[in-house]
């Protein structure tokens, strides 16, 4: 009965904007949805068909029956059995993440808990001294890290690598733990403190088992950064194809005339690790990385 | 008792950040100072085995080369583009996206998700995606402009300098990487926006509305204000990441195309002429140019608090 009555009633500026608002909004959802997973899903698709199909038909799908993993056969297979040794490169990725991994997360557990808990001389500084590192040019850096790599000898190795990258993902895993700790309530540590622990018990028996959701976020998060990283990679390991990292690995090959789905496969594989670990831990990474947001 | 404890504190503090301080000196302070020292040398790749600290001498050619070389000019004004564009563009649509995906509807989690996907992607497959989908041969963009839109013939997006639609110039290449770029980084936008907007308190808003505010209006006065402060944050941290952005462009395009920014071309100077006090003298400069855009902001910002 009063349906028909509001639909009738002259439209009001409210009114309008809220349908134009609500259909924008219904808009602007799926093509956000389409934009952001789309490429990752014609990465895929591409991936599991027949490089003549592809050529042939660049727009169509794979049926059922049709799709084909060989694609990702050949690209991690090793070289020596005709591949392209992407299950090589994953793995010095992988000790290269890890190692990167393990070292910052144990620096700034040891910094964050400083920050947070004991007032030294100038503890200021060190915070914006951190904050700076995070915003310096990464190829500004580059330039010496080369020349005194290449001086003494570090280039083609994986140390050298995770030692740069432990310096560039300490800034963020050190803010991130700071949120974390801070959460975890002062009087807890003077009671363990009061039992006879000192500092370093306090942190490993009882600061890490509470901040431990925060520390798997930290964790995963400068995985993610090493596995992910390229510049570095191409300056020191570019002439070592044994050593070279999923990054390294998937860009030199786009330059060896390999056939797009085997690229694809590659992508594909490279992404799946890191993509799995983040929608897992979304929550947690996501709470980590923005509770600075709140304060403005 | 007091005064023990205070010193052990102390201590302990200087302890436990000095493994920090020691990665972050050796890696970038140390590099960052050479870098300084090496901007003033004549110094090539080939000429560093056998430097000594005796032949440090003053000069400053590496300056004045790279300030006339051909193409600096070009390169610092397609960076300052391609930084402002990709900042304003990431930023902007994180806000509508964090404005549409505000209020809970059914699978807004598995959306949120979705939205994350660009920034989690390494950045190798995200380039190597693109770059497929932009192929000339097979990629589904030019497949969708000839069967659909057109298209006489394919375009090769990432060497294309320019083309004209109707009678204007369009630089093609250096779009393209500008759209990559904010494809890749509006979700960093989106979540720390969300973040704000979930701290925003909702009793204003309603009251607003209540006294007859239509939803823009409400935007407009209530909830943006609260937000400016998180929107310059994000456009200076996201301007300063684009402003030295080297994968990203170099990977997509290699800097052809119009799209050589400052950062390909340092690359340039230190791996294919191999002239390190030509590529310190120029991440230098990039350095300078950075610093006083965060020494504006934080002048800003302080104004802003002592109001």
């Amino acid at each position: 009965m009063t349906a028909p009555a509001r639909a009738r009633r002259p439209l009001d500026r409210h009114a309008v904007e809220r349908r134009v608002l609500g259909v924008l909004r219904v808009l602007v959802i799926a093509g956000a949805v389409a934009a952001a997973a789309g490429p990752l899903l014609y990465g895929v698709v591409l991936s599991v068909r027949p490089f003549a199909d592809v050529v042939a038909e660049p727009l169509a799908l794979p049926a059922p029956g049709e799709v084909d993993a060989g694609a990702y056969v050949e690209a991690l297979r090793d070289e020596s059995a005709g591949g392209f040794g992407l299950a090589r490169f994953m793995r010095n990725s992988l000790a290269v993440a890890l190692g990167t991994t393990a070292l910052a997360v144990a620096c700034s557990v040891l910094g964050a808990y400083a920050a947070v808990r004991l007032r030294f001389f100038g503890r200021d500084s060190v915070n914006g001294f951190f904050l700076a590192v995070y915003l310096f040019p990464g190829i500004v850096l580059a330039v010496p890290l080369f020349v005194v790599f290449s001086r003494i000898g570090l280039t083609s190795s994986l140390t050298g690598l995770v030692l740069i990258y432990l310096a560039q993902t300490i800034p963020v895993s050190l803010y991130m733990l700071r949120n974390y700790f801070h959460a975890v309530p002062v009087g807890v540590e003077e009671a363990a403190e009061v039992d006879g622990c000192n500092r370093m018990q306090v942190i490993w028996r009882v600061v890490l088992p509470m901040a431990m959701p925060g520390i798997a976020a930290t964790a995963l998060y400068v995985f993610m950064i090493a596995w992910n990283e390229f510049l570095f990679a191409l300056l020191f390991l570019v002439d070592d194809r044994r050593r070279w990292t999923v990054s390294l690995g998937i860009a030199q090959l786009t330059d060896f005339n390999v056939p797009a789905p085997v690229l694809m496969a590659g992508s594909i594989a490279i992404t799946v690790p890191v993509v799995a670990g983040f929608l897992l831990a979304q929550r947690l990474l996501i709470s980590g990385l923005t509770a600075g947001a709140e304060k403005g | 008792m007091v005064r023990t404890r205070r010193r052990r504190e102390e201590l302990h503090g200087r302890l436990l950040v000095s493994p920090t301080l020691l990665v972050v000196g050796l890696v970038v302070l140390a590099p960052f100072a050479a870098s300084v020292v090496l901007a003033f040398q004549d110094v090539r790749l080939i000429d560093i085995r056998f430097m000594s600290p005796a032949d440090l001498g003053i000069t400053f050619d590496n300056f004045a080369e790279v300030l006339s070389s051909a193409g600096f000019w070009e390169a610092a004004r397609t960076t300052v583009v391609y930084a402002s564009l990709t900042t304003v563009g990431s930023v902007l649509a994180g806000l509508v996206l964090a404005l549409a995906l505000r209020r809970p509807f059914p699978g807004r989690g598995a959306v949120r998700g979705l939205m994350l996907v660009p920034y989690v992607l390494p950045v190798v497959a995200a380039t190597t995606i693109w770059t497929t989908l932009l192929n000339p041969q097979y990629g589904a963009v030019n497949e969708v402009g000839r069967r659909f839109l057109g298209w006489e013939a394919p375009i090769n997006f990432l060497t294309t300098r320019g083309i004209d639609i109707a009678g204007l110039p369009v630089p093609v290449a250096l779009s393209v990487v500008i759209a990559f770029e904010v494809w890749k980084s509006f979700p960093l936008a989106f979540l720390f926006i969300t973040a704000r907007l979930q701290a925003a308190p909702r009793d204003i808003e309603e009251a607003a509305i209540v006294d007859g505010a239509s939803p823009t209006q409400c935007f407009r006065h209530v909830l943006l204000p609260q937000l400016t402060g998180v929107l310059a944050l994000l456009g200076l941290l996201r301007f300063i990441w684009s402003f030295q952005n080297f994968n990203d462009v170099y990977l997509l395009t290699g800097g052809a195309g119009g799209t050589e920014v400052v950062a390909v071309r340092v690359y340039e100077e230190l791996i294919t002429r191999a002239d390190i006090g030509a590529a310190s003298a120029l991440g230098l400069l990039m350095t300078l140019a950075l610093s006083v855009l965060l020494l504006a902001y934080v002048r800003m910002t302080r104004k802003e608090g002592a109001r």
